[in-house]
């Protein structure tokens, strides 16, 4: 559940929080094509860094950290793999070579670049804002109103899950007891029940939206209504800026290999 | 997060004990220490002289029984049958004390007819009664149920009541969490009383709920019962009663003496 802790929205106030969630899902994008343009380690190095007054200016820096700490479990397999796999499918010649070193780490921390983004995002916009700003970038309501509910249900998810959990714990269910398929088989009585209330919460939810007239009006207005502030162009202006630079970097300017830094 | 703050509570061999207490009061908290499911932060959980800390869920769930409040958070095979050998089979009873140990609880709780039917089929209340009796199969020293009434009507309450009475009697440990004062009431048991983590009040039923102060201190109503005889203060009848049968008598008397 760690990685997950990382996208929980906490109700707080910053100036990060304030800004519209289109220019920050604007802001996350731009990261996520500067991420995947450069594959060398450097810039991607840079990238991590560059996010980090960002985090600390919306005062989230434990719930980043956490979701870092969340993330690192799949950034060392994501390691493993790229540097086992390219060792035996390219032609670079020996294992220890500092080149492959480097682009697993390049790999590795493209990923942790993607999810500082993403959790900052998710960190610091509030789900009604979310959809609000769904809705006003004309996605049907229906959609909006899925997604939003969908986010809004993981932590009570969660929590049931933990409930169940106990509930079969008290009826002797070891989870670490046995090989690797007894182990994937114990989580059965977790699951089944987990969907199986679910869906009904699912149904439930339907006909209690249903009983308080959803879908009556065609057209439907909002109370809070966003709009683009200063500082919300200011965040877009400094995106397109800095897409602007990474683009040029990558087609004239030669990126230095972190090799080149290293006594040979 | 701190939810439970210098409780210490013995529960002796055989005693039926309810828990009782607004939402949030610790109730739930305080009985997931009895199984190990929640190890305590300070102090210590000691099961039979052992402390919780030094068992597995697993191995103190043989002597501690615990039902949770919503049967749906259990139930996951396809037949009740299934569902109610699930954990003996995780307890390693042998194949041919499975088949007795449940063909013994179903017909405890009345549910023979359904053994071959799904858990998912059944009503609410007889979803309650299969996780109760997926419980009682291997027969733990100690049954802990979490809200028992909640959406029960009011004759499988009074099953219930009776059922549960008579588990104690045969020397069972009965440990029930609930705010139903009225249940209860009915039952008679030694009541611990919890408001904010922390134990506020305990003693005997009809001396616990007579209390409106204390009771109060828990967010909770005194019995319709002895709501009756706090009001009727003034005619020196006693104010301790609980029991309707024991009203009852006292006013019948009460109508004598003043006839």
């Amino acid at each position: 559940m760690s990685v997950f802790d990382g996208l929980r929205f906490r109700r707080v106030s910053s100036p990060v929080h304030r800004l519209d969630p289109r220019a920050k899902f604007f802001y996350v994008c731009v990261f996520f094509v500067i991420a995947v343009l450069f594959n060398k380690l450097l810039p991607l190095i840079l990238l991590f860094f560059v996010q980090i007054p960002f985090v600390v200016l919306a005062g989230v820096q434990r719930e980043w950290v956490r979701s870092m700490r969340g993330a690192s479990l799949f950034a060392a397999f994501i390691f493993l793999f790229n540097f086992v796999f390219t060792y035996f499918y390219t032609e670079y010649p020996r294992l220890p070579s500092p080149s492959l070193l480097e682009y697993s780490l390049a790999m590795t921390l493209r990923f942790l670049v993607l999810v500082e983004s993403f959790s900052m995002f998710f960190l610091t916009t509030s789900p009604d804002h979310l959809g609000l700003a769904l809705e006003q970038s004309r996605v049907p309501y229906e959609f909006c109103f899925a997604f939003t509910t969908a986010v809004r249900f993981v932590p009570v998810l969660a929590e049931e899950a933990q409930t169940i959990m106990d509930a079969q714990k008290a009826r002797g269910l070891e989870l670490e007891r046995g090989g690797f398929m007894k182990r994937v088989r114990n989580y059965i009585p977790i699951l089944i029940p987990l969907i199986v209330s679910a869906i009904r919460r699912s149904l439930e939810l339907a006909e209690a939206m249903e009983s308080r007239a959803w879908g009556a009006s065609e057209k439907r207005t909002n109370l809070y209504v966003l709009k683009m502030k200063k500082a919300d162009y200011a965040l877009a202006l400094i995106s397109v800026l800095m897409l602007a630079l990474a683009v040029y970097a990558w087609l004239y300017l030669p990126i230095p290999s972190i090799t080149v830094f290293l006594p040979s | 997060m701190e939810a439970l703050r210098g409780v210490s509570l013995t529960v002796q061999n055989g005693e039926f004990i309810a828990i009782m207490g607004q939402n949030g009061a610790g109730k739930t908290t305080l009985v997931k220490h009895f199984n190990g499911l929640l190890k305590p932060t300070k102090g210590e959980v000691l099961i039979d002289g052992v402390s919780t800390r030094e068992m597995s869920v697993a191995s103190l769930a043989r002597k501690v029984g615990f039902v949770f409040q919503n049967p749906d958070h259990q139930l996951f095979c396809e037949t009740v049958e299934e569902e109610v050998a699930y954990a003996l089979r995780n307890f390693g009873f042998k194949e041919r004390d499975i088949k007795r140990r449940v063909t013994w609880a179903l017909n405890l709780l009345g549910l023979t007819q359904y053994r071959q039917t799904s858990p998912f089929m059944l009503s609410g209340g007889e979803r309650k009664r299969v996780a109760l009796a997926s419980v009682l199969a291997w027969n733990p020293k100690v049954v802990i149920l979490d809200e028992p009434t909640i959406g029960q009507d009011y004759q499988q309450k009074e099953k219930l009541r009776q059922f549960i009475v008579q588990l104690n009697a045969q020397g069972k440990t009965v440990i029930i969490v609930t705010h139903d004062v009225e249940f209860v009431a009915e039952c008679n048991p030694r009541v611990v009383l919890m408001a904010q983590g922390k134990i506020v009040a305990e003693g005997g039923a009809k001396q616990v709920l007579t209390n409106r102060d204390l009771v109060a201190q828990a967010s909770i109503v005194p019995p319709q019962i002895t709501q009756i005889f706090l009001g009727l203060k003034d005619l020196e009848l006693p104010t301790d009663v609980i029991d309707v049968y024991e009203a009852m008598r006292v006013l019948m008397d009460f109508l004598e003496a003043s006839s």
